[in-house]
């Protein structure tokens, strides 16, 4: 809680680190004198800052908050814009969980195998690849010489997919890395020698004993991932021309519209902050180590 | 301070490592490049020739040439001069505040390192370049702020692995020794304690190079970094993306000199992390 009043502190002190008078700002050049102070009336800049927090997180609730641009409701404008982006985070983290712990299984159970470079380069690939550059390479391949999907906006199922897989990549690198440590720390256990010592086929070893105890530090990166692709969005959604809610930002800050840049930042950190809370909290439920402790 | 034969330790540890070496190599060919600029590059990065626009690569232009007729091999050169030069400056920055943070965090505890660790948590709570995006928001665009925004993006966790060290480091005799014979909290902190800490703050700059220079491009590819007609990879990758249905090898060139230099410093940055570090040493 102290953390999501901070970042809504944060979040709202952008529109006043600006240098110079804000309201002379969003009044654009050749703003009179009078518009400015139309605007710093409207806006409330004249009232001590503490007051215009309180007005400010008031606001937004009671749809007093308007955007500078349209004129309408803040949270009109975010949350259908926030929606396509959630939309695009659960398609990415499906895919890259997919990936990751198919990935993450095979090269743990076949260590030190081609298989087992592989991911491992495929893990330091995901690392290190700018995310807006993976994006123009899919388009390259995907859209300007296959044809095979479109190369940006929102329509159909097609639409999502070079998207959610750009988006993803890393995170399938991170939830593939997990896994396989995940997994060795398992298979090394008494239990599992024993398991195997007992006759029991292989196959079932790995998926009943070792998979199923190695899953909870598995779940809880692709928690705090998925948390992670709403604010790392930002990119991806502007290469492909997805109206999410951090390309929203973006497009505010250049037309000068910092109500909605305000809003739009708190409202992506805030989840991250819930996201990673109900990870904890669903880490508690599954591990009852963690329980009595 | 590490002496000779740490720094020569450390070397052969790195040499021995295929991944760390390779890594090493690719920053110090991207370092020489950024360099050496004005002297490898084929043609002026700024010279427009609008009669060979949106040209294929060829002898004459090995990259091919942008919507200006702007030769890219020599944009791309001159593109690691502003990434490093701007990366490097904001790393330094960073670790400046860092270091300052977390001495005086984990040195005094109590109070202060309650507070100073809570405001880190909520500059942490903005994911991935969302802090610095508010940032450059807040200040405008340009050079200067974007070095600003980087350092205050990547501040916190120098601050943090600073505060752990200065944890270990405090319990030692020597410095309780020190506060017996009179010296200062601020003599001990420079004299002692920093000097101690330096080798995972050291493992951290080279990793924080590359996040800093990914989110140097990632703000100009979105227009709120390093202002056109100015070389760097991320402004120009912006303007690939809008010729790529007719001009696709714009997309690459850059894209692939960023992503090799971002390789390179987290592999170096993990070679010297196994190296640096003792403990894992038997992995």
């Amino acid at each position: 809680m102290p953390v999501i009043i901070g970042v809504s502190i944060i979040s709202f002190s952008i529109m006043h680190m600006i240098p110079g008078d804000p309201a002379r700002i969003i009044a654009g050049e050749g703003a009179t004198k009078q518009d400015i102070e139309a605007i710093r009336l409207k806006y409330g800049l004249d009232k001590p800052l503490v007051e215009q927090y309180f007005r400010f997180m008031k606001g937004i609730i009671t749809n007093d908050l308007r955007s500078i641009k349209t004129e309408r409701p803040i949270l009109r404008e975010i949350l259908p814009r926030f929606s396509n982006t959630i939309q695009l985070a659960l398609v990415s983290i499906v895919i890259s969980s997919f990936i990751g712990i198919s990935l993450g299984i095979i090269s743990s159970v076949r260590r030190n195998t081609w298989v087992d470079s592989f991911a491992m380069v495929f893990s330091l690939i995901g690392v290190s690849m700018p995310i807006f550059w993976l994006g123009i390479l899919l388009i390259i391949i995907f859209a300007v010489v296959l044809g095979w999907l479109p190369s940006g906006g929102k329509g159909g199922v097609e639409h999502i997919i070079l998207p959610a897989i750009t988006l993803g990549l890393a995170t399938s690198a991170i939830i593939a890395r997990m896994t396989r440590a995940s997994m060795l720390e398992v298979l090394n256990q008494d239990y599992v020698r024993t398991a195997r010592a007992f006759g029991i086929n292989r196959r079932k070893v790995i998926y009943k004993y070792v998979l199923r105890n190695a899953l909870i530090p598995i779940v809880t990166v692709i928690g705090l991932q998925f948390g992670y692709l709403l604010g790392g969005a930002v990119l991806t959604e502007s290469v492909f021309g997805w109206p999410g809610l951090g390309r929203y930002v973006v497009d505010s800050i250049f037309s000068r519209d910092y109500i909605a840049v305000q809003v739009g930042i708190m409202i992506i950190a805030i989840s991250f902050v819930l996201v990673n809370l109900a990870v904890d909290i669903v880490y508690a439920l599954v591990d009852p180590r963690l329980r009595r402790g | 301070m590490p002496g000779k034969t740490s720094l020569t330790i450390t070397f052969k540890r790195i040499s021995r490592n295929k991944g760390a070496l390779i890594g090493m190599i690719i920053v110090i060919v991207f370092v020489a490049v950024a360099i050496l600029a004005p002297l490898i590059a084929p043609k002026d990065p700024y010279k427009q020739d609008l009669l060979s626009s949106l040209e294929a690569p060829s002898f004459r232009h090995l990259f091919g040439t942008d919507i200006f007729g702007r030769d890219v091999l020599s944009r791309v050169i001159y593109g690691a001069r502003t990434s490093l030069s701007i990366s490097l400056a904001a790393v330094l920055f960073a670790i400046l505040l860092g270091v300052v943070v977390g001495t005086i965090a984990g040195y005094f505890g109590g109070v202060i390192d309650e507070v100073l660790m809570r405001f880190l948590d909520i500059l942490m709570a903005f994911p991935d370049i969302l802090l610095a995006i508010a940032i450059v928001a807040a200040l405008g665009p340009g050079k200067a702020n974007l070095i600003i925004a980087i350092a205050i993006y990547s501040f916190p966790q120098f601050a943090r692995v600073m505060r752990a060290s200065v944890l270990t480091i405090k319990t030692n005799e020597y410095i309780e020794a020190a506060r017996a014979i009179g010296e200062s909290h601020l003599s001990i902190m420079i004299r002692y304690i920093v000097p101690n800490a330096l080798a995972p703050i050291i493992v951290q700059a080279t990793l924080r190079m590359a996040t800093a220079i990914l989110t140097i491009s990632g703000l100009s590819f979105l227009g709120l970094g390093v202002k056109p007609p100015e070389a760097e990879w991320g402004t120009d990758l912006a303007m690939a993306r809008v010729y790529l249905e007719i001009a696709p090898h714009l997309g690459i060139f850059p894209g692939l000199a960023l992503f090799l230099t971002v390789m390179g410093f987290n592999l170096f940055g993990d070679g010297l992390n196994d190296a640096l570090n003792p403990r894992l040493k038997d992995r």
